[in-house]
């Protein structure tokens, strides 16, 4: 055994400017066992990317997220992310996730259907009445799941310029020091402690106030949970549909075929949503990793106990192994149980209402402009955990 | 007496498979194929039934007590 065949590899693997799926992933994929990788900061990591071991890894109650509380954990930025609810395990995790599953439910957020629908028709009423090119990011991918997040949990919509910065940082991987990382989390709770006491002295029909219930007469959580569920709740809530929708419009952009068989049969728009879920690899790399509560075999890798493990799900939603021609975005493809939502206990919050804000957002856009293209240079988000365009440029 | 006091049932129409069960409840569901399943429909009483069926996020499970009432999800 060579050197280079057990000096960790240097992660993620991704470049921030486009979305395609590194080459090393399918390299890994392909190798026996598991890698070894190390990102900028924290310890050496185990790299899962097939889809049978990412399962396990995510949906088996010997790893673990609280553990990397312990631990050097591997990230991309110096700061250490207090993760919150995603850095707990059952049941604690258990007991914050059920105050708020209610609200997400499919039943729940299948009301908000006919919301969407009127906030994307206006929304594309006004891109039209000002005519192209337009940035498709800022006069539309983000509004609709600001305002849809903001509503429900009870954020004035208007704030939406000031809790930008906050989120972009909270997201970001760039060098922000430890203290700039801390300060601007600060900041975020100082704004969301004061829509808390707000809620307080005027009850909403809102997310907000009944997590206030929870916690005033239920003494279901403490304070500092409140306010970061909350918090959690309008980052995670925006920020990655916001990226998702003009990630999903290039990914059609660049198979025309797939986007005019959309447009031909809309009532796809289900099934096609879930294969750009599996499609596009959103992150840069792996991120949240798993640690190993005791030796666990993982595809042939003794993972010792205390070890952690990435998962990067891009990676394991391209397995041949589970998914025929994965390399190809076939809108209409069956039985399509990618992991872009992740899984098991951590298994997205938010995803019944993402889905919805996808549909709704991809298939009006491309029935109103038939012609709908891009019309200037993508700028890209960078030093970000998630990719795709921080300006879009689109004519029609 | 009986220890069988619930029954817990997964609809494989409403289940995405997202495995929460399976993590909040090890013991009393398992991810096994392409939708999750109680492990057995009779079970005791255990609270993490409930908490199972609450956060599912498909609203699939559906707990009920010893005399046929649905008490999972919780209102």
């Amino acid at each position: 055994m060579t050197t280079a065949d057990t000096a960790p590899l240097t992660y993620p693997f991704n470049t921030p400017e486009g979305l395609d799926l590194s080459a090393e992933y399918e390299r890994a994929r392909n190798r026996p066992g598991l890698l070894k990788v190390q990102m900028t900061y924290g310890e050496p990591a185990w790299l899962v990317t097939r889809y049978a071991e990412a399962r396990l890894v995510l949906g088996d109650q010997r790893f673990s997220r609280a553990e990397g509380a312990l631990h050097d954990e591997p990230r991309q930025s110096e700061g250490r992310r207090d993760s919150g609810i995603l850095g707990m395990d059952p049941p604690d995790h258990t007991r914050l996730r059920s105050l708020v599953a209610k609200a997400f439910t499919v039943r729940q957020v299948e009301k908000l259907r006919p919301q969407v629908k009127e906030l994307t028709r206006e929304l594309l009423d006004e891109l039209e009445a000002a005519g192209p090119p337009a940035d498709l990011v800022d006069r539309y991918a983000l509004p609709i799941p600001v305002a849809v997040i903001c509503r429900l949990l009870g954020v004035p919509t208007e704030d939406r310029p000031r809790f930008r910065k906050w989120s972009d940082a909270a997201l970001s991987t760039s060098s922000l020091t430890a203290e700039e990382f801390d300060a601007n989390q600060e900041e975020l709770r100082a704004y969301m402690r004061q829509l808390i006491e707000e809620h307080r002295r005027a009850p909403q029909d809102d997310l907000m106030t009944a997590l206030i219930d929870a916690r005033d007469v239920d003494d279901r959580l403490s304070e500092l949970e409140l306010v970061d569920l909350c918090v959690g709740i309008l980052v995670a809530g925006h920020e990655t549909t916001a990226t998702q929708i003009p990630n999903f419009v290039l990914a059609l952009l660049d198979h025309p075929g797939q986007l005019a068989l959309l447009r031909e049969r809309p009532e796809l728009i289900g099934t096609a949503v879930e294969e750009l879920l599996r499609f596009v690899p959103l992150g840069s790399g792996a991120s949240q990793p798993r640690y190993a509560k005791e030796d666990i075999d993982v595809g042939g890798t003794l993972v010792r106990a205390g070890s952690p493990v990435l998962v990067a799900v891009g990676a394991a939603n391209r397995d041949a192994l589970r998914f025929g021609a994965p390399g190809t975005l076939d809108i209409s493809r069956a039985g399509n149980q990618h992991l872009g939502f992740g899984h098991g206990v951590h298994h997205c919050l938010g995803a019944p209402l993402a889905r919805l804000e996808l549909q709704e957002a991809i298939l009006a856009l491309v029935t109103r402009f038939p012609e709908l293209r891009l019309a200037g240079d993508v700028v890209w988000k960078t030093e970000m955990l998630v990719r795709g365009p921080r300006v879009m440029p689109v004519g029609w | 007496m009986s220890t069988v006091a619930w029954k817990a049932e997964i609809d494989p129409q409403l289940c995405i498979a997202s495995g929460a069960c399976a993590g909040v409840a090890p013991e009393l569901f398992v991810l096994d194929g392409a939708h999750s399943r109680p492990v057995r429909t009779d079970i005791a009483e255990d609270e993490r039934a409930l908490d199972a069926a609450d956060v599912c996020p498909a609203m699939a499970i559906t707990v009920q007590d010893g005399e046929g009432r649905v008490i999972g999800p919780r209102p």
